[in-house]
């Protein structure tokens, strides 16, 4: 056991953690953030991606004990005061979402590299989404989604 | 006259969009219930074995574990048509990863500790892994028990004494003699391996049992009613005694239909004291676990007159059934009465037999064995249209299905069923068919275009049905209870337009409630076989006319007019050429109240069924009758570029069309093509189980058993709809949730053959894979 202290969206959160909790179980088990997934445990499918210092990482490969002193985003840290990010409205206005449970890791992902860059190459966009698998959609309106949220954000309104 | 439509046909976006990009839906992944116990599962190492002992002394005894059940607790027999399955091996393992003990602890850490302290001693048998092999009359018997198994009667003929769950017979006409007297005959044979419907979800569930046995579920379940039905039978509860919720389910694809992991969680729960127990897959389990997609071996036999005549068909389909059969028999029939495609033809002999084998068993899966069954179809079809010399198009549009001909089970096929003709000619055009593939500058880089049909009727039994209720709220708005599942197809969205649509209100006005719950959501079937939209937009349709009827009784009362006097629009009702009389649904809503405090009629709720129409048990000897509510029609085209270095297939542009009767949704609907093709990208190039010579899964992980990713979609995607109003649809509308993902294997294997001049028979078309056939082909013409 072992404690840590760490920003989870913004909030300040301390607490005891056994060595090997990973950070997708604190944030899900204990800070009940459940928006990040687990879909296979093994860093293969993305589901479980947050965003740790500004950079998209596998929750499920990442102790928690790992995330102390870090700033932690989660898919619940996009919204502001109840409103939607520019990065969620796209996802919705492109119809990049079906049954939703990838959504969150795709977009913590996005949102890495919206942080990095805000005029990205497709090749760019497709990098940073290749590790998040999605059954429903076919990627295409994941792919056009982050372009709009890039475009948007570049001709500068909303976050 | 008809009402031009306002909300129908429109770009709505998702209802649920909101709570999933914010991460506010949940799912039974998220869900947890007071007291709640975890649970892991001891599986088979074996694909074939006798159970000699289990040895749970020692995880008795490890603090915080609950229960531990195995086989020799539970003496009953599961399945949705066949009853051939235990919740845990009894006596015998039949396929590796099947669950032999169950666990349940106060965590998972603790019921994974107890489960790898539980000793299980097998005596291995060789098992039968070919369905081949299986059909030989020394194979062993995988159900030597086959003969008292409980299953459809009428519908499904198991052959005790045998490896076969099922055997479909289609007979139309004279084969022999047709395909002896053929100017050119062919026969070829085609495999398909099983694959992984692989939800982003994996499957989930949590039982309580309840004081005197009551249970209630939550489950990421396609089949809240059916699940509902198969425990209440299995343990002798009343149905009403059993309750299932189905909250948000993370994707589906016809492997969370039917009964999962349900059973098992109840039988935890009960021998836990009542304590819920909630079981999550772990991503192998759901591999090697949970069932997949079956396999298929082919035998097609094609004749044809010199002019272009498909005059001869014959198709023997081996379905690898795996270990249980309960769904998979359903599978061999349906895509048996599809078995020949979408074509006319006089002559027809279809053997579509269910084979039992020691592999993780198959289930529904997206397109329900028509990508199977396509993939040899349209590929012989290619290999006719060469032999013949001409266009493969061109020896389609002769011979696909047109107004007057009759199909292999028997029906008559008119214009107003789909115009499969129309399909094709959409997407040759689309893909420019007349003109051959540019070549690429670099000469290792070769291109080719390929073409395929595609068809799929629901498959469900002849009395499918499904209800909706409709309550008005107070503000005037409307709920719409129903049971069928938006697992993410986006029906609900499209119901809400409909209900929208009939009440003539605003579509921000309706809602409808994402928990399934049996105690509440009136019934509906499963949701399967793109029937949702059809079945349940024909219900609330019928739900919206009985609220309305209501609010037109009340109202006309008020006024003092005849009700048919009183018409609905824009959320009120009003007298018609008095359009100061009026009201609006909210002043009507839970009933009028008049000035002195009088009141009159009621809360407002409608109610609303539709059954299927006119369906028929297929005839046991030769399958004629009348199996399909509709037909949904569709083609695709490619253009692929194959490096000959390395094997690897590029997809340039895909264009898919589809007769949907009419788009209710087109944004929708854009969504479901784009997913469906890219899912059949992944059967057509990557994926499909690997199993050693003693029928373990080498590849049950996502390293291993690849997907398509965003790196790996086509260049183009064109969705191209025809809309052929389908008779009895809700204005027209047929489904088209399954079909994107049908024959894009059979375009893309089509397409090699025009790129490489190469056959290929055999899926998934891995760069391995085209690459040998290219050596060999060079070394066969050097």
């Amino acid at each position: 056991m072992r404690r840590i202290t760490l920003t989870v969206n913004g909030h300040p959160e301390m607490a005891d953690v056994p060595d090997g909790m990973t950070l997708l179980e604190f944030l899900r088990d204990r800070l009940v953030l459940t928006g990040a997934k687990e879909g296979c445990g093994i860093g293969e499918c993305g589901a479980c991606t947050v965003l740790v210092n500004g950079r998209a990482i596998a929750s499920c490969l990442m102790l928690a004990v790992e995330a102390d002193g870090c700033e932690v985003q989660t898919v619940e840290g996009e919204t502001e005061d109840g409103k939607l990010s520019v990065l969620q409205q796209a996802f919705i206005d492109a119809g990049a979402v079906q049954c939703g449970f990838c959504t969150p890791g795709m977009i913590m992902s996005a949102r890495g590299l919206l942080l990095q860059t805000l005029d990205p190459t497709d090749e760019e966009i497709v990098e940073a989404v290749a590790g998040n698998l999605c059954r429903c959609t076919g990627y295409e309106a994941i792919i056009a989604a982050i372009r709009s949220a890039a475009d948007t954000l570049r001709e500068g309104s909303g976050s | 006259m008809t009402r031009p439509l306002k909300v129908v046909g429109q770009p709505i976006g998702r209802a649920d969009a909101i709570d999933k990009v914010t991460g506010n839906a949940r799912y039974v992944h998220d869900w947890s219930e007071p007291g709640m116990l975890h649970a892991a599962l001891v599986l088979s190492p074996h694909a074939a074995a006798r159970i000699v002992g289990i040895d749970s002394d020692a995880a008795r005894r490890i603090p915080g574990v609950r229960a531990i059940l195995t086989g020799e607790d539970l003496d009953v027999l599961l399945g949705l048509y066949m009853q051939d399955k235990r919740i845990l091996a009894r006596g015998v393992v039949r396929h590796q990863g099947e669950a032999v003990v169950a666990v349940a602890a106060d965590n998972l850490d603790i019921a994974r500790q107890a489960c790898n302290e539980i000793e299980v001693t097998y005596d291995p048998i060789e098992p039968v892994l070919d369905p081949a092999v299986a059909l030989r009359p020394d194979a062993p018997l995988v159900h030597p028990d086959l003969d008292s198994y409980e299953h459809m009667r009428g519908v499904f003929f198991p052959e005790p004494g045998t490896n076969i769950a099922h055997h479909q017979k289609i007979r139309k006409g004279d084969f022999d003699s047709a395909f002896a007297s053929a100017d050119l005959r062919l026969t070829l044979t085609f495999d398909n391996p099983p694959v992984q419907h692989v939800p982003m979800e994996t499957h989930a569930a949590i039982g309580k049992a309840h004081p005197e046995g009551r249970a209630e579920i939550w489950t990421s379940s396609q089949s809240p009613y059916t699940v509902r039905h198969l425990l209440s039978a299995c343990f002798g509860l009343s149905h009403g005694d059993v309750r299932v919720h189905v909250p948000y389910v993370g994707g589906g694809f016809g492997g969370k239909a039917g009964l999962g992991l349900e059973p098992l969680v109840y039988v935890l729960s009960r021998a836990a004291t009542g304590r819920p127990v909630k079981l999550v897959a772990t991503r192998e389990q759901e591999f090697n676990t949970l069932p997949s997609r079956q396999g298929l071996h082919s035998t097609i036999e094609l004749g044809a007159s010199r002019d272009g005549k498909l005059t001869a068909f014959k198709a023997t389909y081996h379905w690898d059934a795996g270990a249980y059969a309960d769904y998979g028999v359903n599978i061999g029939r349906a895509a048996a009465y599809a078995g020949a495609g979408p074509y006319s033809i006089d002559n027809c002999w279809i053997d579509s037999q269910v084979i039992y084998t020691n592999k993780v068993f198959g289930t529904a899966f997206r397109g329900f064995g028509h990508l199977e069954v396509l993939w040899g179809v349209e590929r012989a079809i290619d290999q006719m249209a060469h032999q013949l010399g001409m266009d493969p198009a061109d020896f389609r549009r002769l011979n696909l299905l047109k107004d007057g001909d009759i199909t292999i089970t028997g029906e008559a096929f008119t214009s107003g069923h789909g115009d499969p003709t129309g399909c094709l000619d959409a997407v040759a055009r689309a893909i420019d068919w007349a003109t051959p593939s540019t070549p690429s500058e670099n000469p290792d880089l070769v291109r080719g275009k390929g073409l395929a049909m595609l068809h799929k009727a629901p498959a469900m039994p002849t009395y499918t049905s499904c209800s909706t209720i409709i309550k008005l709220d107070e503000d005037g708005g409307a709920d719409v209870l129903i049971s069928g599942v938006d697992y993410g197809q986006g029906t609900y969205t499209v119901l809400r337009q409909i209900a929208a649509e009939e009440l003539r209100i605003p579509i921000e006005r309706v809602r409808i409630t994402w928990e399934c719950d049996t105690a509440f959501s009136p019934y509906d079937w499963q949701t399967v076989a793109s029937r949702f939209a059809y079945m349940g937009g024909n219900a609330i349709i019928e739900a919206a006319a009985d609220c309305l009827r209501q609010v037109r009784v009340v109202a006309s009362k008020v006024f003092g007019v005849p009700v048919d006097r009183i018409v609905c629009a824009n959320g009120q009702a009003s007298v018609a050429d008095a359009p100061e009389k009026r009201l609006s649904y909210a002043q009507l809503a839970l009933g009028y109240t008049y000035e002195n405090g009088n009141s009159i009629g009621g809360p407002v709720i409608g109610h609303g069924r539709f059954i299927a129409q006119g369906l028929t048990h297929l005839d046991p000897k030769t399958g004629q009758g009348r199996p399909a509510q509709y037909w949904t029609y569709g083609a695709h085209a490619v253009e692929i570029e194959v490096d000959t270095r390395t094997g690897e297939l590029r997809v340039c542009k895909i264009a898919s069309a589809l007769d949907a009767g009419k788009v209710l949704n087109p944004k929708l609907v854009v969504g479901q093509v784009v997913g469906g093709v890219v899912q059949g990208l992944g059967s057509a190039l990557w994926e499909g189980f690997r199993f050693d010579k003693q029928g373990r899964l080498l590849n049950p992980s996502f390293v291993d058993y690849k997907i398509p990713t965003a790196k790996d979609i086509p260049d183009r995607m064109e969705q191209i709809f025809l809309e052929t109003p389908q008779p009895g649809g809700p204005y027209g509308a047929r489904g088209v949730a399954e079909h994107p993902m049908i024959s894009v294997p059979s375009a893309i294997g089509n397409a090699l053959t025009d790129a490489l001049g190469i056959e290929f028979h055999t899926l998934p078309l891995t760069p391995e894979r085209i690459l040998l056939a290219i050596r060999s082909h060079e070394e066969g013409t050097a």
